[in-house]
């Protein structure tokens, strides 16, 4: 199914003022989540495509449409598991009140298959550090790959991501959203820019 | 990282009494994405690294004590069991000063069952630990209430509008209070049945609304259209004077058997809390009959503690 196509938005760019600036409109985002899809295919050289394994919240959805658009150009489509990384956070128990727990589900064994994590945005690296724990825990991979739509740089762990989307340049302090329809299909990226001192 | 919202819940669980129906939703949700750790090779999760529990049981118990200690330990956190025979409160060591040291000691969490309704209370109120309530004399033992919440649950598919008959000495049932707060706090009908020398004097205005609750003295009556069936232990070792004329009195008129299940909704599920007394409060092939919930109530048991402990572990000078 394409998505409809709808006209460019203006982008409201007031640096400072919290507006958002659309950096990736639907359209663009569907294309990059295409190319990405012929990366990873091409990248596996013939061999079967990895098992997917979406990072909640954001990588869930993109894992799922990934997986679609690999059905469609490959013919088969690969296993989908979700993992919410919150129990891993490396940031738990700091505050009083403990965030909220979402639903894990990885229904396939993960022990010598590759494994695509899928992430929406890669920043600091810390949600991925946690989400190699939890794949440990559910296995041994014999190889675990990562794919993100957006990368906004600022790494605070040494954590590279295999396939990216776009590369977007952003301040410390900006707020990436990607950002879902009702039905959880990607709608694009907009970037929050830190309100100036 | 993206910060996400916490579930603001309190510093103790000290009972289901006052506490919002959407904390005992959120605990119960919790509880839900926790089970799967349970099913998974390595039944571990990092969540309480580093942070410790200790059990604090003046009275006996296999079941709560061993399920708070695997909950515990499948978050990652230290546990430390202690018990009481064996303790300095033999030598005379009050209640607080056994809590305290373990504070000194930077326990996280006091997960505590006592002969006194209201200790865990007077442990809240001294200690900045958190505490939770393990069953405290024939006040509350909101850790059951909210197991058994989550199986009818699970098994229901909600619990609003329920039918819900619990027959035995409800005046010692600690697990009879937090069931009947707990079920009539989420919208379900509670039926409470039992011997007149059984059931207290106002015990139906417990229900958290009026006409929640019904009581009955004929089982056979009560379990019309109900939806849920838990029969309550005999508790022979709690009673002093004796409050019915034998065990095989009790069983004829309010034991749960098969004829009586039969009077349920065909849908109907078998529930209890633990250990159970065959033949006398339940049949035995009630209680191993596909109607039976008892089994997935331990599992889930574990489950709800790993939520309770995962929620109740936050730094309590941290930011909310």
């Amino acid at each position: 199914m394409e998505p409809t196509p709808h006209p460019p938005q203006p982008a409201p760019d007031r640096a400072g003022s919290g507006f958002p600036r659309t950096v990736l409109g639907a359209d663009d985002a569907h294309r990059a989540l295409r190319r990405l899809a012929h990366e990873i295919l091409e990248s596996r050289k013939g061999a079967e495509p990895p098992v997917l394994v979406g990072i909640r919240t954001g990588g869930d959805h993109l894992a799922r449409e990934l997986a679609g658009i690999l059905a469609r150009i490959d013919g088969k489509e690969p296993p989908v598991g979700l993992l919410d990384i919150t129990l891993y956070r490396d940031d738990l128990g700091d505050r009083l009140d403990q965030p909220e727990l979402r639903e894990t589900r990885i229904d396939f064994d993960i022990t010598g298959r590759d494994v695509l994590l899928v992430d929406d945005v890669l920043f600091t690296g810390r949600t991925i550090r946690a989400a190699l724990n939890a794949l440990m825990d559910f296995g041994r991979p014999a190889r675990v790959l990562l794919a993100v739509l957006v990368d906004r740089g600022h790494r605070e762990l040494p954590i590279r991501p295999d396939f990216v989307g776009k590369n977007i340049p952003t301040e410390a302090g900006d707020r990436v959203e990607v950002v879902f329809d009702a039905e959880d299909r990607l709608q694009g990226v907009e970037v929050y820019p830190r309100k100036a001192a | 990282m993206n910060a996400q919202a916490g579930v603001a819940v309190g510093k103790d669980l000290l009972g289901l009494k006052g506490l919002p129906a959407e904390t005992v939703t959120a605990l119960l949700d919790t509880t839900e994405t926790l089970l799967e750790v349970g099913e998974r090779t390595v039944k571990k999760v990092p969540a309480l690294r580093g942070k410790t529990v200790a059990n604090l049981f003046y009275e006996p118990s296999t079941r709560t004590r061993t399920s708070f200690e695997l909950a515990a330990k499948r978050l990652s956190a230290d546990v430390l069991n202690v018990s009481i025979p064996a303790s300095s409160v033999v030598k005379g060591e009050t209640l607080i000063d056994t809590a305290r040291a373990f504070e000194a000691m930077n326990i996280s969490t006091v997960v505590v069952r006592h002969a006194a309704s209201g200790a865990p209370q007077l442990l809240a109120r001294a200690l900045q630990s958190h505490v939770i309530n393990a069953g405290d004399g024939s006040h509350e033992h909101p850790t059951q209430a909210l197991l058994d919440l989550f199986t009818i649950r699970r098994a229901k598919g909600g619990i609003a509008g329920l039918t819900v008959v619990v027959v035995g000495d409800i005046s010692h049932s600690r697990v009879a209070r937090s069931g009947l707060i707990g079920l009539t706090k989420l919208g379900a009908h509670v039926r409470l049945v039992g011997p007149p020398t059984m059931i207290p004097v106002g015990v139906a205005e417990l229900a958290e609304a009026p006409g929640t609750c019904t009581v009955y003295h004929d089982l056979d009556e009560a379990l019309e259209g109900a939806d849920v069936i838990m029969p309550l232990r005999l508790q022979l070792e709690r009673q002093g004077a004796p409050l019915f004329p034998g065990r095989r009195e009790y069983t004829v008129r309010w034991g749960v058997d098969r004829r009586r299940v039969a009077r349920a909704r065909p849908d109907a599920v078998v529930m209890h809390p633990g250990p159970m007394n065959r033949g006398v409060e339940i049949a035995a092939d009630v209680a191993d009959g596909d109607r039976s919930c008892i089994l997935s109530q331990v599992t889930h048991g574990v489950a709800v503690r790993m939520a309770v402990l995962y929620h109740y572990s936050g730094e309590p000078g941290g930011a909310a």
